[in-house]
């Protein structure tokens, strides 16, 4: 068993038109930067110098990674990562 | 033929052709429309404007569409009302709100945004459009896409108030009623939007549905006298109406429509769900995201999608923010009603009692020139009040008992 990571529509040209990868267990920064390994690009579309960009939202089953440790927020086998770019709504 | 150019990243710059489509593929940040401004300078005038229906389609110029408008046809030039008797009470000079509570069809603001959303979809062939919605984009979609013969889906925070779910109901769209609060409901509509080919007015299509903002602060120039105002007291949920209300006072500049422009842009929020005052009051950039907790639902947006340019717009404008308790805004709904005749929905009473509190601070200066965008209608949010008015007298049906009453009254 693995993270699974859900890749929005933006970002699924990196993954080969892939809606959901496979990812190592650790925090979300090094789970980002391994997956930038299979998959280039990735890992500076989502974030800065070791920080997530401000417009990238990052949800651990379901929860805001920022209410957790941001990017340092650990992840294990099992866990369901979603990226999601910032919506509007509201006024 | 329109205006548009193109769409633009507001972080990194980078252009791209109009579609729907909402976010910079490289840096993640929101796409905005970019305008042949040089061109819109030849035609657009004062005098063309004020020739036209007065609708919001009247600036339309400045707004992304290509042929004609198809959605909202009738929506907006809502009343700019100067709010004497409410000034006075504040001890202000001269104040004003601009009163969305009536706009067409389904009074609220939303209907400028679902105007210009719903005309693009059409112009890019979709047959579906769908929103996460804190409520009154849930009505306006479901209106203006009854109206339009698109098929509707409508997703909605279940907690939402029972009046608000029902007024869209009865257009009968696909309502989705999600357990969990707005930030949830916008998760879930994004990872839908991946996989369905539907027009979301407030993901695919957002470049162009926030632009409808812009409406209301041409709106308030033009109403003004074809002048900006002092101070303008914005609410805020994503953020997006307070950066869309300044860019449109900075476009009526470039164009020459105004000359001058010194507004200062102001924040209001409900303590319950304040991301973007916070960082104002303590100066940084980075909005913190909270879980809402207020009765002002159509603002409860913990996580704002523009909270980062609202800010910027409100320190670059020397503006500030309040946020406001919900007994104050129950008390400010109260007060509007009392003063001006206007029943506000909850937005609308964290809107004055956030300017009553910038008033008290000195951040707003009694003798300026004062807009509250006032953004929906008291009946759409009744329940927030219950408890809270003054009671009937219940009489029978005689003299006799209605002289007694008014005895009562008068003493």
């Amino acid at each position: 068993m693995a993270v699974k990571v859900k890749i929005p529509v933006p970002l699924q040209r990196l993954t080969q038109g892939k809606e959901e990868v496979e990812g190592d267990a650790g925090t979300i920064i090094s789970l980002i930067n391994n997956l930038d390994q299979k998959y280039p690009g990735l890992g500076e579309r989502v974030s800065e110098g070791g920080k997530l960009r401000r417009f990238v939202n990052i949800y651990v089953n379901e929860e805001d990674v920022r209410f957790m440790k941001n990017e340092e927020t650990e992840v294990k086998d099992g866990d369901e990562v979603s990226i999601v770019p910032a919506i509007a709504g509201g006024c | 033929m329109g205006y548009v150019k193109g769409l633009k990243c507001r972080e990194c710059g980078r252009e791209y052709p109009v579609d729907p489509i909402y976010v910079c593929e490289f840096c993640f940040g929101p796409l905005e429309v970019l305008y042949d401004i040089e061109s819109i300078k030849k035609v657009m005038t004062r005098e063309l404007i004020e020739s036209r229906k007065q609708n919001l389609w009247r600036y339309k110029e400045l707004l992304p569409i290509d042929n004609d408008p198809t959605s909202g046809l009738h929506s907006g030039f809502t009343p700019l009302v100067r709010a004497d008797k409410l000034g006075k009470h504040l001890g202000m000079k001269e104040l004003y709100i601009k009163d969305d509570t009536v706009t067409h069809p389904t009074l609220s603001f939303k209907d400028r945004v679902v105007a210009i959303a719903l005309s693009k979809a059409k112009e890019f062939g979709f047959d579906t459009v769908a929103c996460a919605s804190t409520g009154n984009l849930a009505h306006s979609v479901s209106a203006h896409g009854a109206a339009g013969g698109f098929k509707r889906f409508i997703f909605i925070p279940a907690s939402l108030e029972r009046s608000k779910i029902i007024a869209s109901l009865a257009y009968e769209p696909n309502l989705i009623a999600v357990d969990g609060n707005y930030d949830d409901v916008n998760r879930l509509c994004s990872e839908v939007a991946n996989k369905y080919n539907w027009a979301f007015v407030n993901i695919n299509i957002r470049p162009f549905y926030a632009e409808g903002s812009k409406t209301q602060g041409y709106e308030i120039v033009e109403q003004l006298g074809w002048k900006a105002p002092d101070a303008v007291v914005v609410p805020c949920a994503s953020g997006s109406l307070l950066t869309k209300i300044w860019k449109s006072f900075k476009e009526m500049k470039e164009i020459g429509l105004i000359d001058n422009l010194n507004t200062r842009v102001f924040s209001a929020q409900a303590t319950g769900c304040s991301p973007i005052v916070k960082a104002i009051k303590n100066n940084v950039d980075v909005i913190k995201p909270v879980k809402p907790d207020t009765i002002a639902k159509s603002l409860a947006i913990g996580n704002p999608a523009d909270g980062y340019y609202a800010t910027r717009v409100i320190k670059d404008t020397g503006g500030f923010g309040a946020d406001v308790s919900d007994e104050e805004i129950i008390s400010a709904i109260k007060l509007m009603a009392r003063t001006e005749g206007i029943f506000a929905e909850t937005a609308g009473g964290v809107t004055l009692a956030s300017a009553m509190k910038l008033l008290e601070t000195g951040h707003i200066d009694r003798d300026a020139v004062t807009v509250l965008c006032i953004t929906g209608n008291g009946l759409k949010t009744k329940e927030a009040i219950v408890g809270h008015t003054v009671e009937p007298y219940h009489i029978d049906p005689n003299m006799k008992s209605f002289e007694e009453t008014l005895k009562k009254i008068r003493a």
